[in-house]
């Protein structure tokens, strides 16, 4: 797994069976979790094992790994993002409008396809990017600044299409959702691709490194010449931008744009696969691959409650039982 | 030496900010009353009061929470939990309504406690998981519709009726302030608030009860959150499980507006007032002004404009706050 942390190396022999278990629960309890969730319902759930079911599960949980994958970045230096959500809505308002020729008389529709991909990513990024100035420039605490943006931001998406929905049909611009690739959706090959990059620029390159130093230590990553301000920013920017992605998913999925619904509740999500996934959200740690295994988790349990009767409202219980607990092992680990 | 005058400049900081916030709140009404005929009217003065009150309470539990250096974002959830748990009770009495909800804040109150002083988890997440199951549970209790409430034991006089010429939610939200000034001015505890907020270990060291004052702290603010239900359910005639979306941020709005530091350590129960009287003046005006027909703004404005007050005054509040520790 590609768990970077900062260097806290402790020698396993001073660990008391206690901790020991908690340092285990913490390591591979995501992955146990998420392979009992696979097993029980192989037992109990009616056609689990079907190309539907894996379809149905991997695009509904696709938007939230792509979010999710942002949020990691963000919650590694030590930060939060609440605007991912309106982010969604904003794009996810832009994009038909721009095809629709609401903004400009459309007389190519593959290159008015191509800036209806363009456009609203880059302005959830710019959107992102203030999030992050915010952070940087006005030392505002992350949840509050990216509180403005989660509050004026949806706001926004529904002045631009005035509340409206708007739908549309569109072979193009719905291929990141209907499309198949090799067999895969697209959206599923969107967000594989998504994941290896994340996981690799963590790995091995300069600013992934830099992320997890200024989460471990912030005025230690100054002292050391790393530009906090910049790294800050960047992933900032980077959330909002693969927000602004998963926004222009949900609409085309759904064939129409709601600014009222588009991506509502997706910070939840986000945070809950991040923590559920083992990034410690005090930051300093970047777990790409535990995010997607957190996300799954939690679509797995959703999925299983509900093949099997239960109400959504029910599993929305049971998503909180599983934040908590997940947290609860991640810090006792932590702190042995 | 700027450890050491930390302390002063964020508390004079903060007293700026809500100097701020009260002559910003009275230059609105100003504003309001010079240029809106009916704004100072009877009529709107009172619907104004009954409705925002709700808002008002949860803010005051927040402020109490953000002074210790936390954060409870269940407060949404559980005000909706509550307003079905009122509706479902207040067939048997109004009273069993308005205990059943405030009942339901507390239990909520007292497992973010929990999960916040013995399981240790950061308030940021612990209040979020809560925010979740208050939600949850809020839903399953009413079958996913909203439940109407009983009229014919009294209980939606709390919501809709008056009271010595003054909405009960304002009379039920003035005691709530009044009560929650006492405690953190002039009662021992609100002193123990504020250094926890400080700093928590050292505030242990100097033989505070951290944990249990922690704890009754976020008791208050579900408690707080369910009388919020209460009349919620009262004054709109049913238990409403998918309401109170995003009120935890209109909260954390009001007493952010207010000057309160959401570090913890310092902060003020009539500025939270002001502050949540401000952001609720805001739509009123706007409101006004779509009357006037000079503009049509539609309600999705609101949400607009409350983000980029919210910003401005963060931005204000940052920039005063890096000023005094330049000194």
């Amino acid at each position: 797994m590609t768990t970077i942390e900062t260097p806290a190396p402790q020698p396993s022999g001073t660990l008391s069976s206690g901790s020991r278990l908690f340092s285990l629960a913490s390591r591979y309890g995501t992955f146990v979790a998420f392979l009992v969730l696979i097993v029980f319902n192989i037992a109990v759930t009616p056609n689990f094992l079907s190309w539907q079911t894996l379809n149905v599960n991997l695009t509904q949980v696709a938007t939230i790994v792509i979010v999710a994958t942002g949020m990691t970045l963000v919650i590694a230096t030590g930060g939060i993002d609440l605007s991912v959500g309106s982010l969604m809505a904003i794009s996810g308002a832009l994009a038909p409008m721009i095809f629709m020729g609401q903004f400009w008389q459309v007389d190519n529709m593959a290159f008015a396809v191509a800036l209806a991909f363009l456009i609203p990513v880059v302005v959830a990024s710019l959107l992102g990017l203030f999030n992050g100035l915010l952070v940087t420039r006005f030392a505002i605490q992350p949840i509050i600044a990216t509180l403005v943006l989660f509050i004026a931001g949806r706001g926004i998406a529904q002045v631009m299409t005035n509340g409206n929905l708007q739908v549309f049909k569109n072979e193009g611009f719905q291929f990141i959702a209907m499309g198949r690739i090799a067999g895969i959706p697209a959206q599923v090959v969107l967000m594989i691709i998504i994941v290896i990059l994340a996981s690799a620029m963590i790995r091995y390159t300069v600013i992934g490194r830099q992320i997890i130093a200024v989460g471990g230590n912030e005025k230690a990553a100054r002292l050391t010449g790393i530009p906090v301000k910049r790294v800050k920013l960047f992933v900032y920017m980077i959330s909002g931008a693969l927000a602004g992605l998963a926004g222009l998913v949900v609409v085309a999925r759904n064939s129409a744009s709601d600014a009222n619904l588009v991506g509502l509740g997706m910070e939840l999500d986000a945070i809950a696969a991040v923590a559920v996934g083992g990034t410690l959200l005090t930051g300093g740690r970047a777990n790409i691959i535990g995010t997607v295994l957190g996300a799954f988790v939690i679509q797995l349990v959703r999925y299983t409650l509900l093949a099997n009767g239960v109400p959504d409202a029910a599993a929305l219980i049971v998503k909180a039982g599983l934040i908590v607990l997940a947290v609860f092992i991640q810090q006792r680990a932590d702190r042995h | 030496m700027q450890t050491l005058l930390r302390p002063f400049a964020i508390k004079s900081s903060g007293d700026l900010a809500r100097i701020g916030v009260i002559l910003a709140l009275a230059g609105l009404i100003l504003f309001g009353a010079l240029r809106y005929d009916n704004f100072l009217s009877p009529f709107n003065i009172l619907s104004f009061l009954r409705y925002n009150s709700m808002f008002a309470l949860i803010a005051l539990g927040m402020a109490f929470v953000i002074i210790t250096g936390g954060i409870d974002l269940s407060v949404g959830g559980t005000a909706a939990m509550a307003s079905v748990v009122a509706a479902l009770l207040s067939p048997y009495h109004w009273a069993a309504g308005l205990l059943g909800g405030m009942a339901a804040g507390f239990a909520v109150g007292a497992l973010n406690g929990f999960i916040i002083t013995k399981m240790r988890i950061q308030p940021f997440i612990g209040t979020l998981a809560t925010m979740l199951a208050a939600y949850g549970t809020g839903l399953l209790l009413a079958n996913n519709q909203s439940v109407s409430v009983s009229y014919d034991t009294g209980f939606t006089v709390i919501g809709q009726d008056d009271f010595l010429g003054f909405p009960i939610p304002a009379w039920i939200g003035l005691a709530a302030y009044v009560l929650g000034w006492l405690v953190l001015e002039k009662l021992p505890v609100g002193r123990h608030i504020l250094a926890i907020g400080d700093g928590e270990a050292t505030a242990g060291l100097m033989g505070l009860k951290v944990e249990r004052t922690l704890a009754a702290v976020y008791l208050a603010s579900g408690t707080l959150a369910g009388l919020a239900g209460v009349i919620l359910a009262s004054q709109f005639g049913a238990g409403q499980p998918t309401e109170g979306v995003g009120w935890e941020l209109f909260a954390i709005a009001s007493v952010v507006v207010g000057g309160t530091l959401l570090t913890g350590g310092s902060g003020s129960v009539g500025a939270t007032l002001a502050g949540a009287l401000l952001l609720a003046m805001v739509f009123n005006i706007l409101n006004f002004e779509n009357g006037l027909g000079w503009i049509s703004l539609s309600a999705y404005w609101q949400s607009v404009i409350r983000g980029a007050f919210l910003l401005v005054v963060v931005v204000l509040q940052a920039k005063l706050m890096a000023r005094h520790r330049a000194i």
